[in-house]
C-alpha cells in the first residue's frame, strides 16, 4: 500500500484527507438521526446522551473531533493551494493542519476527562 | 490537422530514441569489444543483485542478475551491462543519456527515475536494486513502456500550438519579465519523460484523467500571449479528465527529474477554470 512512490508528506495528508473525508460520511447520517430524536422522540435522546458518557465513546468521540478538524484544515490547505497565489510551502502547511487538527481534538479529549 | 501533426511529430521523436531491441543485428564485433571494456573497467569484488522486470503486455516475472558495482554508475549503466553480458534478448530504451531526451525512464526500486542520470549509490537498498517498466503505462517488452497513451493525453490536453498570426504578420515582441510570460518558463523545460506520469496515483486510478505532465503542457500555453485562444485551453482541461481529478499529492513534483513543478501548474488550471465558469455564471 505505502509504495516507495507514496512515501512522503503530501501522499500522507492526502490518504488523511480521504479517510477522514470517508469517515465522516460514514458518521454524519448517524449524528443527523441521533440529533432528530431531539424532535421526534426526546426520551430516547436522552437515554442516548447518558450513554455517551462512557469513557470508550468519549474516546471515539475524541476520534471524530481529531477526524473532523483533520478534514476541516486539510480542505482550507486544499482551497489555498487551488485559490490563493502560489505557495511552494505546501509540506509545512499540510503539517499545520495535522497538528492544529491534534491540538483542537486533543483540547475536546482533555475537556472530556 | 494539428493532432495528427503532433502524433506524428512524436513518433518520429520517439523513433529516434534507440528502443534495445535484443534481437537487433548488432555486429557481434561490437558486442564483444563492449564486453571486453565494460569488463576490464569492472571491480568484481562487491556485487549487486539486480531484479530486471521481464515479460510482455500480458505476463511477466522479475530475474535477477548479479552486477558488478562500480564507484560511479548509473541505473542504465546496470542495464545495458546486462543486455551487454548477460542476455542480449533483454529490451529497453534511451537515446541521450544525458538526460535531455526523456526516453530512459523505469521503475527504480518502486518509483520513477530518469535511468541515465540516477547513480546506483543514490538508490540502491541494501544491496539490491528492482527495476520494472514505468507504472501507469501499458508494456511493450521488458523495461519498454508503450508511451503512446502518454503522448495522446498530451495532443487530447491541447499540447499544440495554435498559431493566432501568420508568417506575414510580425512576431509578437514578448518580453522575458512578463508574469505570464516568466510563469510559462517555470514549466517548459519538460522532456516528456513520463515519470510524472508514473508517479501520479489518479492517473493510476483514472484512465482518463490527462495527467501531469499533458496539464502542465496546457498552463505554459495558457500564459503564452502567441496562443490565440485561451478559452479553448481551458475548455480542454476543465473536462471528464482535466485539473480537477488532481488530489494536489504532489508526486509529480516531488518525482520530476527536471525540478518542475506540475502540482502547480495544475494549482493554476484549477482557479483558472474556476473563474471562468465563474464569470459565465456557472
Ligand atoms: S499533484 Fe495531481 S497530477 Fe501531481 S501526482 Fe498528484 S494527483 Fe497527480
Ligand atoms: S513534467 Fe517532469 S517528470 Fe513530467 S514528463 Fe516533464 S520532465 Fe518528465
Ligand atoms: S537517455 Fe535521454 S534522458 Fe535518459
Amino acid at each position: 500500500m505505502i509504495k516507495t512512490h507514496r512515501n512522503h508528506p503530501l501522499w500522507y495528508a492526502y490518504a488523511l484527507h480521504r479517510i477522514s473525508g470517508l469517515a465522516l460520511v460514514l458518521f454524519l447520517p448517524a449524528h443527523f438521526y441521533v440529533l432528530s430524536l431531539a424532535l421526534t422522540q426526546p426520551e430516547r435522546l436522552d437515554g442516548f446522551l447518558h450513554w455517551t458518557e462512557i469513557p470508550a465513546v468519549k474516546f471515539a468521540e475524541f476520534g471524530l473531533v481529531f477526524l473532523l478538524s483533520a478534514h476541516l484544515l486539510g480542505g482550507l490547505r486544499l482551497l489555498a493551494l487551488e485559490l490563493l497565489p502560489w505557495s511552494p510551502k505546501h509540506k509545512t502547511l499540510a503539517a499545520l493542519a495535522a497538528s492544529g487538527a491534534v491540538l483542537i481534538s486533543g483540547t475536546f479529549l482533555l475537556n472530556a476527562v | 490537422m494539428p493532432r495528427e501533426f503532433v502524433i506524428s511529430g512524436l513518433r518520429l521523436f520517439w523513433s529516434t530514441a534507440i528502443m534495445n531491441e535484443g534481437f537487433s543485428e548488432a555486429p557481434q564485433r561490437l558486442v564483444e569489444d563492449k564486453k571486453d571494456t565494460i569488463l576490464s573497467m569492472t571491480n568484481e569484488t562487491t556485487k549487486m543483485s539486480v531484479k530486471v522486470w521481464r515479460g510482455d503486455k500480458s505476463s511477466g516475472s522479475y530475474q535477477t542478475f548479479e552486477v558488478p558495482r562500480q564507484e560511479n554508475q548509473t541505473v542504465l549503466d546496470v542495464v545495458t551491462w546486462i543486455q551487454q553480458t548477460q542476455d542480449p534478448n533483454l529490451s529497453y530504451r534511451f537515446a541521450c543519456r544525458v538526460g535531455m531526451c526523456g526516453s530512459c525512464a523505469m521503475m527504480v526500486n518502486g518509483a520513477p527515475r530518469w535511468t541515465c542520470r540516477t547513480h546506483v549509490n543514490k538508490v540502491l537498498d541494501g544491496d539490491t536494486l528492482e527495476v520494472a517498466p514505468l507504472r501507469n503505462l501499458p508494456v511493450i517488452k521488458d523495461l519498454v513502456a508503450d508511451m503512446d497513451p502518454f503522448f495522446d493525453k498530451w495532443v487530447d490536453a491541447g499540447g499544440h500550438h495554435a498559431p493566432s498570426a501568420s508568417r506575414y504578420d510580425d512576431m509578437p515582441k514578448i518580453s522575458s519579465d512578463e508574469p505570464e510570460r516568466a510563469e510559462a518558463n517555470k514549466s517548459i523545460e519538460c522532456i516528456n519523460c513520463a515519470v510524472c506520469y508514473a508517479a501520479c496515483d489518479t492517473v493510476a486510478q483514472n484512465p482518463d484523467y490527462l495527467g501531469p505532465a499533458a496539464l502542465q503542457r496546457a498552463w505554459t500555453l495558457l500564459n503564452d500571449k502567441k496562443v490565440d485562444d485561451h478559452d479553448a485551453v481551458l475548455e480542454k482541461v476543465s473536462g471528464k479528465g482535466g485539473c480537477h481529478n488532481c488530489h494536489s499529492q504532489g508526486s509529480c513534483t516531488l518525482y520530476c527529474p527536471n525540478g518542475l513543478d506540475p502540482m502547480r501548474a495544475i494549482a493554476g488550471l484549477k482557479s483558472a477554470t474556476i473563474k471562468r465558469a465563474l464569470k459565465r455564471g456557472g
